[in-house]
């Protein structure tokens, strides 16, 4: 029955080890805002196809130069 | 009707068409232009008409070309990289989200952007050699999302965010679920074998997890209670310091001396269910700020102007700060003037509605003296500054002490106010049962009298008024009356005494109503005066313009405007003189009263006509909310503005309302001082800087804004424009959560009286406490969130049957 040490050694250690996740991530700042990774996980990434025509080149200079 | 594909305002003047869609304004279509052009039209797909039109910016960021600002703005910088954050207040939907944080699609020297919703901010990192702040801020303005930059930025603090509060809940959380655990198996009582030899190694395991909780997760408790003993008010935290001490010290003597199990299960609910209490209580509204002063309504730069060594005149943008008595600015139209001058050149018409109340631009010659805090609105100024920005007669309202004095803590709460009283009783309770078991039966009464505080401890108590008010606070929060904190819906439920500011709070900022008196104009001379109208660009010919027939629009033959003055115009023989009764001349035919008001005089031919009166529209139901505060309260209007309204204000308002003219900010700010000094309690809606001083004072300062993404003082609470009419239900609704809080005090008492019948009578054993604590937690967190929600729906069900 001794082997009840080592199995609540081993739970606490676990539920330690998500304690330690859980400082971190508040440390890291993962809960400071709560809302906006909700509405950014919902976008889709169908630039990444159209990200390099050759249009866009140009109009990006216009923008970045406005004095032009 | 058709709407704006980009804004989805309706296109009133004009109609672009253009691939198809239809836009507002060619401000709309560029930024569709520039977004399509980018292969980011998925922005529309989001959601529909997400977009905001953008502003006209020409030469408003030049002061970005100024290092020592851009160094200031900037979060990060080591010459490749800079790191910017930015408040823009037309966030508002996901695809706003989206747009931001595909910034490098539009700029490749973005490496990253990231959106803060709910604080309204996005933070960008991009590469200082392949851009510049200004063309950043430039590009996000071309956009729709113009950042706010104001004086506030300059002095930027450590961005400092306190968490230990969600540390706290987290360790006495998790030490909650362990130890109850580890005590579980003594619930039962039974001798067993196996039981019996792992109880000291679970007891002392029990120890080691209760000790971050009383040490860091209560910590606050003991310091709180500490502070209230120094100042000697027997505040809540004092019974449940003493509980927490007690749990602890008595649950390590029972398992050192082997007595029993301790309480440790009791003591770490006990924490945790508090915390839980505080962190509910803690909601904000984080994109709204209730601390601001003049420094985020004043702009960060200014073009000051100065002589070179050749001798000529040079611009040059500088901090605000730097500015020094004797330098000349130079003011273009609607910049705000953050010093007082002394006017040189340019027409000045200056808008103070929102410094000092007075509802229309007064216009000034060069010689006068202008105050810091106006807006500029026709043309450019030449100024001399007479005082630096912290010196101005504005910002001397600042250094009033009621700005140093933090409004929290100064009026005594519900909770602390039954706490003293529960104190007391304790602690009677405990010396009088351990006296009486120390006659009968000694040996119990070390055991009673810590029984009682542990439980005594106010746990249900102290949870009431923070889920009470923490409810309440978020269903304020959907009516769109924004707190700032829990303590005020207490100190609303006491108000006696309402102010109200006029211009800006009791009138709209947008609307005018336009009376005429006076000889009816002809057709012809209708069509004239809308013409001459037409070319002006003074704020009330464009309101003029806007109520008249707009048919035959022609070119006049002569027209000439005397900024600030009035226009002349003829056309087809006929002249015609619109504006100030000095322009227009015939004094004799104006009367003082007339003077006193806002109008535009007209005389054709010579011949003196008749005036256009400009009367503040006043908001829907101002005459019934004085009704239905003035049954139980006093009900008093205190206007920076001049005497002119008194009349109409009469009128609206029911009889004996007391009405103050002319009161400038600091006559505010002790007008409410004298009030509170006769024992009233003061509610102040206002809208303006002016008000600020008063807002400050008062027991509760409400501010009112018709959009509640621009600047508004510091205050107690936002309320949203269209909400005004339902101030009055929304004091009874913080007076009926207040009666839900003595009923809740109530239950909780009831539980007390229970616990201590086990306790004084020396037969409280820790599984019965285990059971008592959450059981009376929770059972009031249940009561006050049923009560609030029912009192919620009736305030919904009010209202409606009102409107």
């Amino acid at each position: 029955m001794n082997i009840i040490y080592m199995l609540l050694a081993i739970s606490v250690f676990v539920a330690l080890i998500f304690f330690a996740l859980f400082i971190y991530s508040v440390k890291r700042g993962q809960y400071d805002d709560t809302y906006t990774p909700s509405v950014r996980m919902l976008f889709e990434d169908e630039l990444v196809k159209e990200g390099t025509s050759p249009k866009s080149e140009t109009s990006k200079e216009k923008i970045t130069n406005p004095k032009k | 009707m058709v709407n704006c594909f980009h804004c989805g305002d309706p296109c009133l003047d004009v109609e672009i068409k253009h691939e198809e869609k239809s836009f507002c304004c060619y401000g709309c279509k560029t930024v569709f232009d520039i977004l399509h052009d980018n292969d980011l039209s998925y922005y529309y797909d989001l959601e529909k008409t997400p977009g905001i039109s953008p502003k006209e910016i020409a030469g408003k960021y030049d002061f970005l070309d100024n290092e020592t600002i851009v160094e200031k703005l900037l979060e990060f910088n080591d010459d490749i990289t800079q790191i910017v954050s930015f408040l823009i207040p037309s966030i508002h939907c996901s695809s706003c989200i989206w747009i931001l944080e595909n910034l490098n699609k539009l700029n490749p020297s973005v490496k990253s952007s990231q959106v803060n919703f709910p604080e309204k901010t996005v933070r960008i990192t991009f590469t200082a050699k392949e851009n510049s702040l200004k063309n950043l801020v430039i590009l996000l303005s071309r956009i729709g999302y113009e950042p706010y930059i104001s004086l506030e930025d300059s002095e930027r603090k450590e961005k400092h965010i306190n968490r230990s509060l969600i540390y706290k809940l987290g360790i006495a959380g998790f030490a909650f679920g362990n130890v109850m655990f580890l005590s579980f198996p003594e619930y039962f009582e039974h001798s067993e074998f196996w039981l019996d030899q792992f109880k000291p190694f679970f007891r002392w395991l029990m120890f080691a997890f209760s000790l971050p909780v009383v040490f860091y997760s209560g910590s606050g408790y003991f310091t709180s209670a500490y502070k209230g003993l120094r100042s000697k008010i027997l505040n809540i935290d004092i019974p449940i310091a003493l509980g927490i001490a007690v749990l602890f010290i008595r649950s390590t003597l029972d398992i050192a001396m082997n007595w029993g199990s301790g309480f440790f299960d009791s003591l770490t609910g006990l924490v945790f269910f508090l915390l839980i209490g505080k962190f509910f209580q803690q909601k904000t509204y984080s994109y709204l700020s209730f601390e601001r002063d003049y420094k985020s309504y004043f702009p960060i730069a200014v073009t000051k102007l100065f002589k070179n060594s050749e001798g000529k005149t040079v611009e040059e943008q500088a901090e605000v700060y730097t500015v020094k008595k004797g330098d000349r600015l130079l003011i273009r139209n609607n910049e705000i003037l953050p010093v007082d001058a002394i006017l040189i050149k340019g027409n000045a018409l200056i808008d103070y509605s929102f410094v000092t109340g007075e509802a229309e631009p007064i216009s000034k010659q060069s010689g006068d003296k202008l105050f810091a805090g106006g807006k500029q609105q026709a043309g450019i100024l030449e100024v001399e500054v007479l005082k630096p920005v912290a010196q101005s007669y504005l910002t001397q309202l600042w250094s009033n002490d009621v700005f140093s004095k933090d409004k929290t803590g100064i009026f005594e709460s519900l909770t602390d106010s039954i706490s003293k009283r529960f104190t007391v009783a304790i602690l009677s309770v405990a010396f009088i049962s351990s006296l009486f078991w120390l006659v009968v039966d000694p040996s119990k009464a070390f055991n009673v009298f810590t029984s009682v505080l542990i439980v005594a401890c106010p746990c249900a108590i102290a949870l009431a008024a923070p889920f009470t008010l923490g409810n309440v606070l978020r269903i304020f929060g959907r009516e769109k009356l924004y707190l700032k904190e829990t303590s005020v819906i207490e100190q609303m439920a006491k108000v006696d005494t309402v102010v109200f500011d006029k211009t800006g709070t009791l009138t709209t900022n947008q609307k005018n109503l336009i009376t005429y008196e006076g000889v009816a104009l002809s057709s012809e001379e209708k069509q004239l005066l809308t013409n001459t109208l037409r070319a002006s660009s003074h704020p009330l010919s464009r309101s003029l313009y806007n109520i008249l027939d707009k048919n035959n629009i022609q070119t006049l033959d002569d027209f000439e405007e005397e900024v600030g003055k009035g226009i002349s115009a003829t056309f087809n023989d006929n002249s015609i003189k619109v504006g100030s009764y000095e322009f227009v001349g015939f004094y004799d035919e104006i009367t003082s009263e007339l003077k006193n008001r806002t109008t535009v005089h007209i005389s054709a031919n010579h011949v003196y006509k008749g005036c256009y009166i400009f009367n503040s529209e006043y908001r829907k139901g101002v005459s019934e909310i004085f009704e239905q505060l003035g049954t139980d309260k006093d009900v008093i209007v205190l206007s920076g503005d001049n005497e002119g309204e008194r009349e109409r204000l009469e009128t609206l308002l029911p009889k004996g309302t007391k009405l103050y003219f002319n009161q400038k900010p600091d006559d505010k700010l002790n007008f409410i001082k004298t009030l509170q000094q006769n024992g009233k309690q003061v509610l102040m809606i206002g809208d303006g800087l002016n008000d600020a001083g008063a807002l400050k004072q008062s027991n509760v300062g409400f501010v009112v804004s018709e959009n509640t993404n621009v600047f508004s003082p510091a205050c107690d609470g936002i309320l949203d424009a269209s909400q005004f009419k339902k101030i009055g239900d929304y004091l009874d609704f913080s007076k009926s959560s207040v009666k839900i809080i003595k009923w809740a005090f109530l239950l909780s008492l009831l539980y007390n009286l229970i616990g201590l019948s086990f306790a004084v009578t020396g037969h409280l054993r820790p599984v019965v406490a285990a059971i008592l604590m959450p059981l009376s937690s929770i059972s009031i967190v249940v009561f006050t969130t049923i009560a609030t929600q029912y009192i919620g729906k009736k305030l919904r069900m009010d209202i409606n049957k009102r409107s």
